[in-house]
This record gives C-alpha cells, structure tokens and sequence, in this order.
C-alpha cells in the first residue's frame, strides 16, 4: 500500500512571517495520493491552494516562509531532508508544474521549440539533437504542428502558449504532475481543448495529476478524488461520489449552493455569509464557524478528521453527534 | 513567480488593518539606514537655512571685512579659519546655506509649475499636443544646462531672480518627462473611466485623479532635482554669474577662494564639503523615497 | 412595461491600425425593455465589452444608432451626454483597478454625487453615501477606509454603490463578478438581483460565464468576432441552441454535477482574426458543420417568435438533428 503512493504528506506547517504578522498560509495538512489517480485541490483566494504546492517541490520562498512538516514523500522518497542537488533533478523530470498564466510562464527570448528541448536535456542522458527531436514530437503530441517549433513565444496565442506549457510540463514524462489553475486565464472553448488534452495524455503516460482549481466543474471533468481546502486546511476529502454526491462539511455544500444552476435558473443564490478570515488572524477551532450556520460551542475547539467511509473524511466536529445533518441531500 | 503568488496572498490579507498611504511610505523609509542619515541631514541643513539668518547679522558677521585678521587657519575662534578679507569662513558657510537651499528649492517649485503641468496635459490628452510638448522639451534639453543659464543671465542680468528663474526653466523638461511617463499608465485605469462616467471633467479628473496616483516618480525626481539644482546655482556662482558677490553663496566662496587655493585650502575645501554633504543628503533621501514609495523595485 | 429602454441599431466599431481594420463591433442590433436584463455573452475579443462602453459612448461607435428613451446617444453635444449617463451607469469587471487607490470609499461613493451636484453640503452628501453603503451592504465602518484594505467583494458593492449614486435607470454590468471568488460571486448577483427587483433597473450584464448569464438574463445575445450569432430568452436558448457556436459554447461549461456527464463538442482552434474579415460568417474556420453555403456573411433569422440566429444552414441542420434523433429512437 505504501509504495503504491506517488505522494504523501503527513501534518503540513507553512507560515509566512512577514512585519504584518504570522500568516498562516497551510495548517496541519495531510494528503496521500496513489499511483495513476488525480486529485483536486479546491478552493477559494488564500486557502493555501498554491502555497501547499509550492512546498511540495520545496519551493516555499524562506524567508518569509517556515515550511514544517512530519513527512513529505514523493515516490517513496522523503524530500525534506533531501540535497538542493538532488531536488533539481526531481523538479521538471519526476513532478513538474503548469502554472495559471502561461503569459508570464515562457520564456519570450527562447524559441518553444528550445525550450522544451531544454527540460529534456537538463534531465535525461540525450544529445542536444535527440532533445530537439524529441521536443518537436512533444509539440505535435499537444497539437501544435512541429514546424512552429522555430517560433517564439509571443507568436502563439493564449491557448497554443499554454499548450507549450503542457508540452515542456510532460516533456520528461513526469509521475507526477501539478497544475494550478491551468485553464484559469483561458476562455470556455479553449479550456474544454485544454481539459481534453491533460486527460488523454494523463491517460497515455498514465501521470498522477494535482489539479488545483476554484472550479467544482472542472474538478468533476478531470479528477478521481477531492479534497476542498479552507484556510489552510482540507476540510472534506474523499471520491467525487463522497463530496459531489455525500457532501459533509458545510463549507462545501456553500461552495455548491453559491454556484449558478444551469437547469434551474429561477433559483436564488444562497451564498455563505461573511468572508474569507484573515490569515494571520484565524478564529480558534474550526476556521469556518463564524460563517457556518450550523456552528456551535464545540466549532471552537480544535477539530479532528471524521471518517465518513474509507474513502470519505471531514473535519467537523458536529459529525461526532449522531443524527447531525446538513440540508444538502443526498444523491445515490 | 513563487514570490508574486506570496505577496499576493499577503496583500490579501492587509485588508482589515487600517494604515493610511503615507504611513505605509514611512515604515519603508524607516528599514534603509543611509536614507535615514540624510533625512537627519536634510532636516539639519533645512533647519541651518532658516534660522541662520537670526544667530548673525548679515552685515557685521558675514560681509564687514577685518584685513588684519585675514588668511588664519582653523582654530577654536575660527573653526573654518577666515578669508582673504579676514571674513570667518565657518559663519559664511552656515550663512550661505539659505542661499544654496532657497535656491534649489525656488528653482525646483518653478520647474514643477511648468514641466508638472505641461507632462500631465501631454500624458493625460496624447496625439498632437503630446507630440508637440515632447518635441519643445527635447529641443530645450538638446541645449547644455550651464549654456542655458550662461545665456539667460546675460539676457536677463545678474540676481538670485534670476538665478532661480534660469535653473527652473532648464530642468522643467526633465519634470516633464517623468510626469508623462508616470501619468500614461494611470491614464489606461479603469477608475478614470469610472470618473468620467460619474460625470466629473477632464482638469477634475486630471488633478483628483491622475496626479495623485502618479506623484511618486515626481516626488523623487524633486527630492533629487533640489541636489542637481545646488550644484547648477554653485556652478554658475562660481563662472561669476550666479549670487552677487558679497553673499556667501557655497559656489561663490569656491570661486573666491580658487585663487589661494595653493596656499589656504581650508577655502575651497569647506564650501566643497557643503555642498557635497547637502547635495549628497538629498539624492540619499531622493533614492529612499524612490525604494518607499515603490516597494516592488527593491525585491 | 413593454416599451423599450435602450435600442441599438446597426452598431458599429472599428479601429484602424497599421494591419487593417479591427472590426470589433460589426453591425449589432438589439433592444432592451424596462427592467430587463439583457446578457451579452462571448469570449475574449468577441467585442462584448466594446459593445458596453459604446453605448455609454466612452468610445465613439463607428456608425449606427443607440436610442435610450428614444433620444440618440450618439448625436448628443458633451453636456448632454453628462446629463444623459446619470441614468446609464458602468459597473466594471476589475474591482481592483476601478477604485482610486488614493481615495477613501465614501470619497469614491460621493464623487458622482459631487460632479453632479445632486446633494450639496457635507452632511447631506454623508447622508447620502451613507444609505448607498447600507444599500450595498457596506458597512458603516469602512467609511474612510481605503480600497486596498478591502477584499474583491466589498470593492465590487464600492463600486455598485458609485454606480447607483446617480440613481440610473440603466446599467451596463461589464463582467462584474469574474474577479471574485464563487462565494462571493453569489452575494454580488443575488445583491443585483434585489436592487433589480427595488429600482426597476434594466441591465446589461457582459459575461463570458455562461452559467451566469443563465441565472441572471431574461435575454441573451450570443456574440463572437463582432457579430451576434444567436439571441434568444434565456430559457429558449439553453434548451434549443441554434448556433453551432452557441452549442459548443454550451456544450463546453464544466458543471459541477456528476449525473449530467454530457457529450461535449470541442471546437477546433482558437478565435480568427478581427482584421478585415473576409465576406463569410465568422465562425466558418471553426465549425464542424461549414460548407460553401456559409461563404456569405448570414444575417439574423427568426427561427421562432424571440429567438433569432445568425447562420446559413440553421434549417438544414436542425433537419439533420431529427434524422439523428429518428435513427437512434429506431435503433432503440
């Protein structure tokens, strides 16, 4: 079971110390992903969505950020204690990342072409022509036709750049790949080319996937299991079934409540009150209960996971009560 | 990248904690020790220039002449020494300091008034008239800045008038430059579109909007163009065409003590010193506000 | 009730540059009725937000006629334009860049009120910024507050507030909640939804989200390259897509629901050149359905009374939709 896991991470500290105060960015985060499966991280502004990510490849800026950890395996392999050497082969060859803007993301003095060639180089035993080779026979697999290989960056538009992005993401064939918010800046129809391109290649490499999104809808399109995120935490975990169809924690069902019905139009929005709380000044217990209706004496005192089913875990403390429920129903 | 994302998140969560702008500005001064020495200087030299003028007496300190007593060295009575007409040098340095400052800050208020004024009506309207303005100030700029000063004292006649007025115009294109460049990107915000359609006219929007957000860069360009000023006024008072002799302008006691300067040094090296610690202070002040109030350029 | 606030005739908007002329807004005509909403939808450089700002003439439009109340926008002198967008007002999509950073938020709320002199002396101008801010939702508090030390969403209601000072009849909503968070999100359309409703305003709401859109808008006007493809009540649109745009568009929207795993139609490539487009509709390079006869720029038909579409082989295709439709009952 253990070495079936691409990633573990047991019990996430990371805090930024800036002269404003401590911002507590993740607090206590544990996630385990298997081999060939793909999670999404959801959530809204500041729930420590990129931070978590950052730390996963060590990339924390420090100062300010204080990363603490009890386990951070990748692969089997424990990255806390591991040599900076040693981290930049496994960044860009074992897990590589898509960031949100692929604007900013390439490099505009380098051709596409070179630049995937380049990731390849930097991380495999290859001349620099089987690189080039290779990087042009990556661009066609995005659907970009390899002659564009000479071009520069600002010759493509949004949706190809981001596909140059994908394409140097998977060029070394990573185990693991996260994505932030890689369709974000992106419109509809292109982000439905972008989601069909990540599934069919996760398919075919069969990659485990990070897809970090403030997107319920996209998360049902691509990913295996969920895990929502607020202030720092994962507040609900589990299968897409377990959360789109079971949801537990009254977060998510705000999270689901405050998105437009496209079958029933009529239908008011029932938002969650108030706003997202100020890192560096979290409420005691669950960071949620000055928002939650359903919030009681117990909210404010520290929290622990519930589980729900093996697959199935939410950290509310008014699951320990027996007949709790939230209003949201139940779909089989 | 990683970085962007941090401050983001930081800036995110700024949000409930009330602190004014200026406030802001200072807690960043505050961090860069070498801006705080000159700030401590600016106030001392600002606070020499005003009240000298009630410690001495113009005529019985700083221009009667004592022969008997001329060319001592540096002593306890005379901490600079004296002149060649027996005048103390120290008095007249301090003395001078509201000339050199009155001057730099004179010609700098009238570089403002015009460069300020004519880089935001080029910024903030574009095509023709920006064109003509950027054109009208590449020409005066093309025109060395002592040769300009050279030739509107001449035109005009030697007095610390004129003096200002010269200095003023010619770095009025420099004011110019920079209030355009800070004004194009405020120009293309979405909040002065929200101004005009709530109604207010272009000259509100132009000084309630626009000139506020880019008075930053003029702020620095003034801190530093009172140094570059100074330094013109000394420039001109020392080819003799600046501060009427007898006031003890720093540059006209340079140019007076330049013909002794083999045997008596104390003459030249002390009015030196002063304008080098005052013009120094001010670009040290000037590169600190620049770091302050845009903090992005530091990291 | 039935009389039309706003009519736009035969809009046009072009720029010229040193390539050609950008046709951002081609010929669009269509009308709003009082106390309607009217969702102007598309993605990136379709001209929606120019369409926006030219019918509150914050750009010359090229040619055309916009009539509000049945006088022509475009013909008025600059002072009667100032006396006619006190009843048309502009919420902008960037809460972050539509505030003067420099500006406390009842200097903000109060600057419309000023300009116009519509409260005189301070305690009458107080007074009213006041009750705006309750309106909203702000709360007293952040009366002297400056925009950075709020979030996205109060920025939005500051900037609501702005827009209502001038108690207009009409807005133009240009993509109001896309910088917001979904929880957030959902306060700002129900908080539009209730001043709808209490004022009697008529909007436009330009959006690229078509769930949005959906719950919002009586009316929608699909656009894409300058030209309105397809306009249609709300309800009639999302059950009957004419378009094939329209169709991928809506084909393309992530839902967060895992029973409604729908076929989806990507579109090939990415939005065509608004440069000098050639005589033919805009979509052809990208429609999986374009053959000779959609060589000729289509104009809009009635397929049935309020529904509109702009395409050569609507009846054609929806012909083709029932033998499909046929063939698979038959094979049932």
């Amino acid at each position: 079971m253990e070495n079936n896991r691409i990633l573990d991470i047991e019990n996430l500290v990371v805090r930024f110390e800036t002269d404003d105060g401590i911002v507590r960015a993740v607090n206590g985060l544990s996630l385990q992903l298997e081999k060939g499966h793909s999670i999404g991280l959801v959530g809204e502004t500041g729930a420590g969505k990129t931070t978590t990510a950052l730390s996963i490849l060590r990339l924390v800026p420090d100062p300010p950020g204080v990363v603490e950890c009890e386990k951070l395996s990748l692969d089997g392999r424990d990255i806390i204690s591991m040599p900076i050497k040693e981290l930049e082969q496994i960044r860009g060859k074992d897990v590589s990342m898509i960031f949100q803007d692929p604007m900013t993301a390439l490099n505009p003095v380098f051709t596409v072409g070179e630049q995937i060639a380049e990731s390849i180089f930097l991380h495999e035993d290859v001349s620099r022509a089987e690189a080039t080779r290779r990087a042009i026979d990556m661009l066609e697999l995005v659907g970009i036709p390899g002659e564009r290989a000479n071009e520069y960056p600002h010759q493509f538009s949004g949706g190809m750049k981001q596909r140059v992005v994908i394409a140097i993401a998977l060029a070394c064939h990573p185990k693991l790949l996260i994505a932030d918010e890689p369709t974000t800046a992106l419109d509809v129809t292109i982000q439905a080319q972008m989601l069909d391109l990540i599934r069919s290649l996760r398919e075919k490499y069969s990659t485990s996937l990070i897809m970090i999104t403030h997107d319920l809808g996209i998360v049902a399109e691509i990913c295996d299991e969920v895990a929502v995120m607020y202030a720092g935490s994962i507040i609900e975990k589990g299968t897409l079934e377990d959360v789109f169809n079971r949801t537990k924690h009254p977060y998510t069902e705000g999270l689901f409540n405050s998105i437009p019905n496209l079958n029933d139009r009529k239908a008011m929005l029932t938002p969650i009150q108030g706003f997202t709380p100020d890192p560096t000044d979290l409420p005691s217990g669950c960071a949620f209960w000055p928002r939650c209706p359903y919030a009681c004496e117990v909210c404010k005192k520290e929290q622990k996971d519930i589980r729900i089913s093996d697959t199935h875990y939410v950290r509310c403390s008014r699951y320990e009560e027996k007949d709790f429920r939230i209003n949201r129903k139940e779909i089989s | 990248m990683a970085r962007k994302k941090k401050k983001a998140e930081v800036s995110g969560q700024k949000q409930y904690k009330k602190r004014s702008i200026a406030a802001e500005v200072w807690r960043n001064y505050k961090k860069n020790p070498s801006a705080m020495i000159a700030l401590v200087l600016v106030v001392i030299i600002v606070f020499v220039a005003i009240f000298a003028q009630f410690f001495y007496d113009f005529k019985k300190d700083i221009v009667k002449q004592h022969i008997k007593e001329k060319f001592q060295k540096p002593s306890a009575e005379h901490w600079f020494g004296t002149d060649n007409y027996g005048r103390d040098v120290f008095t007249r340095v301090i003395y001078g300091t509201k000339y050199s400052l009155s001057v730099g800050v004179v010609a700098v208020a009238i570089s403002c008034i015009v460069g300020v004024t004519l880089g935001l009506i080029a910024g903030y309207y574009g095509g023709f008239i920006e064109d003509l303005i950027l054109r009208f100030c590449e020409v005066f700029t093309g025109i060395p800045s002592i040769l300009m000063g050279v030739a509107l004292m001449t035109a005009f006649g030697q007095s610390i008038g004129v003096l200002m007025l010269a200095i003023g115009l010619v770095y009025a294109p420099m004011y110019c430059r920079t209030t355009r460049a800070a004004v194009l990107p405020v120009r293309d915000q979405e909040y002065i579109e929200a101004a005009r359609v709530a109604g207010v006219g272009d000259l509100g929007i132009m000084f309630n909007h626009v000139l506020p957000n880019a008075l930053s860069p003029i702020i620095v360009q003034v801190t530093m163009g009172v140094a570059s000023a100074i330094l013109c006024a000394s420039g001109l008072s020392f080819l003799g065409l600046g501060v009427p002799i007898p006031m003890p302008e720093w540059g006209a006691m340079l140019s007076e003590g330049r013909e002794f300067m083999r045997d008596y040094m104390y003459l030249t090296i002390f009015p030196g010193l002063a304008i080098m610690i005052t013009v120094l202070s001010f670009n040290l002040m000037g590169d600190g506000l620049r770091d302050a109030l845009d903090p992005k350029l530091k990291q | 009730m039935d009389e039309n606030l706003l009519e736009v005739k035969n809009l046009k908007k072009f720029f010229k540059t040193k390539r050609g002329t950008v046709h951002a807004v081609d010929d669009i005509s269509f009308s709003i009725k009082k106390g309607k909403t009217l969702g102007l939808v598309g993605e990136s450089g379709c001209g929606k937000t120019t369409t926006g700002r030219a019918i509150l003439r914050l750009t010359e439009p090229t040619g055309g006629q916009i009539l509000f109340n049945g006088r022509d926008i475009c013909r008025l002198s600059k002072g009667g334009l100032k006396k006619a967008r006190r009843d048309m007002q502009l919420i902008f999509q960037d809460p972050y860049s539509s505030l003067d950073p420099r500006k406390t938020v009842s200097q903000i709320i109060a600057e419309p009120i000023i300009a116009n002199h519509l409260s005189r002396g301070k305690d009458k101008i107080d007074e009213r910024v006041n009750s705006l801010m309750s309106t909203v939702g702000l709360a007293p508090r952040l009366f002297n507050t400056y925009p950075h030390e709020l979030d996205g969403g109060r920025r939005q209601r500051v900037g609501i507030a702005r827009a209502l000072a001038m108690e207009p009849q009409f807005i133009v909503c240009d993509e109001p909640v896309s910088a917001l968070d979904v929880s957030i999100q959902a306060q700002i359309l129900n908080l539009l939804k209730t001043l709808q409703a209490e004022m009697g305003l008529t909007f436009i709401f330009i959006t690229h989200d078509l769930s949005v859109v959906n719950h919002f808008s009586d009316e929608i006007a699909v656009m894409y390259l300058g030209k309105i493809v397809e306009m249609a009540p709300s309800e009639e649109l999302f059950a009957n897509p004419r378009h094939p745009y329209t169709q991928a568009l809506l084909s393309a929207i992530p839902v967060p629901d895992l029973s409604a795993k729908r076929e989806r139609i990507i579109i090939k490539g990415e939005i065509t050149s608004p440069i000098d487009p050639p005589d033919e509709c805009r979509f052809y390079k990208r429609c999986n359905y374009a053959c000779e006869a959609c060589r000729k720029t289509p104009e809009l038909e009635e397929v049935c009374p309020g529904h509109l579409v702009a395409c050569n082989r609507w009846e054609e295709l929806e012909n083709t939709d029932t033998v499909v439709q046929d063939q698979e009952e038959e094979a049932k």
